[in-house]
């Protein structure tokens, strides 16, 4: 089922989002919280507004497939499926630990709601769109949803899979691609130069939407565009920041994979608190 | 005679009419053989073009949809080219996709050393859940094949081109079940497990050592993991010394990984026919089986200098 959150109510839940993953990461003495951080609000979009799925029923034949392509901001993907109900949220605090379900990359035999595996790059995107393709072939009006980070698509695959995308014209499918463009290295154009992006998925037959990836308004009217589109996979290029939400991490490529110590934790929870705060007032007033 | 790759191409096209599954390829189908079941089915088979690692991850995407797919292509793309994509995507997700790998060993000829396969199986079979299945005849490859879709998560099936003579079509009775192997001729000296072209060859070697007054036992270990383990020890026991015989680099493949269970459980002279950890180069089949050592006469000297072994021993 899709649930339909309103503006105010999944800006409320990317920040909820936030926090849960910043409280994992904390927790676990490692992670990636920047380009976790930079998709709250796409993951709180898909999975409080866009997806169709049944937490109950993980395995639901019907259900929407999500693919986190750029593996490493599983802390976003667990938080969103723990916020949905899929496991017990209280479960975030085991990320990384032995004997937990919630390994540092997402493990599709370990997590219900996960449909594959991911976390060796550029190879989500291929899966996504063999998910897509069996869906057309069966008939079935299931969608696909996948998430690919900008230093990701350095990785020939991703190029490889788009080009099938728009051979096998699947507009069933919807690729978020979270342009904060930093890497672990550096700036993304800095490092190895994606761009332009937008004439590139053109090229291979995909429908490209720009947008500011942090802002759910317009990511509910991008994903509205890709619904009505056919015959082509749809792109939604999304400017974001790393490190979304807490000022010390926004856009520094050296919060990709960063511990959280105890006094970065209190500010950064402290930054991420009040944010909820506002956002609830935003609920509010509505 | 028929080529392994070639009864992989009828098998698919034979099952398809009581198996419900989708066959893949990155344009080798006239190769892989895969292009029989594509004009037959064409709604059943997909073609990824010269891309590898989307093949391997577009299959595993499909086969969550709970059709399981055959994704063909060379070994050297399939086992190689895309290693990551079968690691991390498919068998780490444990996705019921098969992979129809044709091309494998020095054998195929002229094409050279950057597609003469000879590390798919110690790669396959270091994977975790990874089943490594290499038929050595028509009938025997259709049985693979079967299998393979009997039963889920991936599996690595892996073909040889040229034509190779059948072991099994005068046996009517003929099962196979993973994780069994075959005793073809019986024999008491020695025994010499094979796998793929290998095993006919072995057939001839054993013939000639009968001659000269030797019993080799000649066993078809095509499931090469799950391996036979409880096959390989009753012929420790029995024989008492192996040869091993594979197109495929000795180090990682069958040699070792019948070694693996004698080290574990029965240590005894073992001599391994087989790429002795070189690149291939071009040439005619039989002039590449000369230069590489995959000859019934390399078997046969092989078998004799195990045995040799075994006297030693005492």
């Amino acid at each position: 089922m899709r649930l339909q959150y309103s503006e105010a109510q999944l800006r409320l839940m990317a920040e909820k989002l936030r926090l849960d993953m910043v409280d994992s990461m904390h927790e676990a003495g490692s992670g990636h919280p920047g380009g976790s951080l930079s998709i709250a609000e796409i993951m709180s979009v898909l999975y409080f507004h866009e997806m169709n799925v049944d937490p109950k029923n993980p395995q639901w034949e019907e259900r929407d497939r999500f693919v986190l392509s750029k593996g490493h901001a599983a802390p976003a993907y667990y938080a969103a499926l723990a916020e949905r109900g899929y496991f017990d949220v209280a479960l975030l605090k085991t990320l990384r630990k032995i004997d937990s379900i919630l390994q540092g990359h997402p493990d599709c035999k370990k997590v219900p709601g996960v449909d594959i595996s991911t976390g060796s790059l550029g190879q989500g995107i291929s899966v996504a769109c063999g998910m897509a393709c069996a869906a057309k072939k069966k008939g079935s009006s299931v969608r696909v949803y996948c998430v690919l980070g900008d230093g990701e698509i350095q990785e020939g695959q991703v190029w490889e899979a788009a080009m099938s995308a728009g051979h096998y014209k699947l507009d069933n499918l919807v690729a978020f691609l979270d342009n904060n463009n930093l890497q672990i290295d550096g700036s993304v154009d800095h490092v190895m130069s994606v761009y332009p992006v937008k004439e590139k998925f053109e090229a291979f037959g995909w429908r490209v939407i720009e947008l500011d990836g942090n802002d759910i308004g317009q990511i509910l009217s991008a994903l509205e565009l890709a619904r009505a589109t056919c015959g082509k996979p749809t792109l939604l290029l999304g400017k974001t920041t790393k490190g979304k939400g807490v000022s010390f991490m926004e856009n520094q490529a050296g919060w990709h994979g960063s511990a959280i110590n105890d006094e970065q934790y209190e500010t950064a929870m402290k930054e991420l608190r009040e944010r909820y705060a506002q956002a609830e007032k935003g609920c509010v007033a509505q | 005679m028929t080529s392994t790759r070639e009864a992989y191409g009828a098998a698919l096209v034979e099952l398809a009419e009581q198996y419900d599954f989708y066959v893949m390829d990155a344009d080798l189908a006239k190769a892989t053989q895969t292009v029989h079941f594509s004009k037959k089915y064409p709604e059943r088979f997909l073609d990824m073009g010269i891309a590898e690692a989307n093949l391997i991850g577009f299959a595993a995407g499909m086969s969550t949809f709970g059709t399981p797919v055959f994704a063909s292509t060379f070994a050297a793309f399939a086992a190689g080219r895309a290693y990551d994509q079968v690691r991390n995507t498919l068998a780490y997700s444990n996705c019921n996709v098969k992979i129809g790998a044709t091309h494998a060993g020095v054998l195929i000829g002229a094409d050279g050393g950057s597609h003469q396969c000879i590390e798919d199986i110690a790669l396959m079979r270091a994977i975790p859940t990874m089943t490594v299945l290499c038929p050595c005849d028509s009938r025997e490859t259709r049985a693979c094949v079967k299998a393979a879709l009997e039963m889920h998560g991936p599996v690595y099936l892996r073909f040889g081109r040229l034509g190779t003579p059948e072991v099994y079509d005068k046996d009517e009775s003929f099962t196979f079940e993973i994780g069994k192997g075959h005793c073809v001729r019986e024999g008491s000296d020695l025994t010499i497990i094979a796998i793929g072209d290998m095993v006919s060859r072995s057939l001839e070697a054993a013939e000639k050592l009968a001659q000269r007054g030797i019993s080799a036992r000649v066993v078809d270990m095509a499931s090469i993991k799950p391996i036979d383990e409880a096959l390989i020890l009753r012929c420790a026991a029995e024989t008492g010394c192996f040869v091993t015989a594979e197109d495929h680099n000795v180090l990682g493949g069958l040699g070792s990984a019948v070694s693996e269970v004698l080290a574990k459980h029965s240590p005894c002279p073992v001599e391994m026919v087989g790429v002795q950890d070189r690149f291939g180069r071009s040439g005619e089949p039989a002039g590449l089986a000369e230069a590489y050592g995959l000859t019934a006469p390399v078997i046969e000297e092989a078998a004799v200098r195990v045995l040799e072994r075994k006297k030693a021993r005492g």
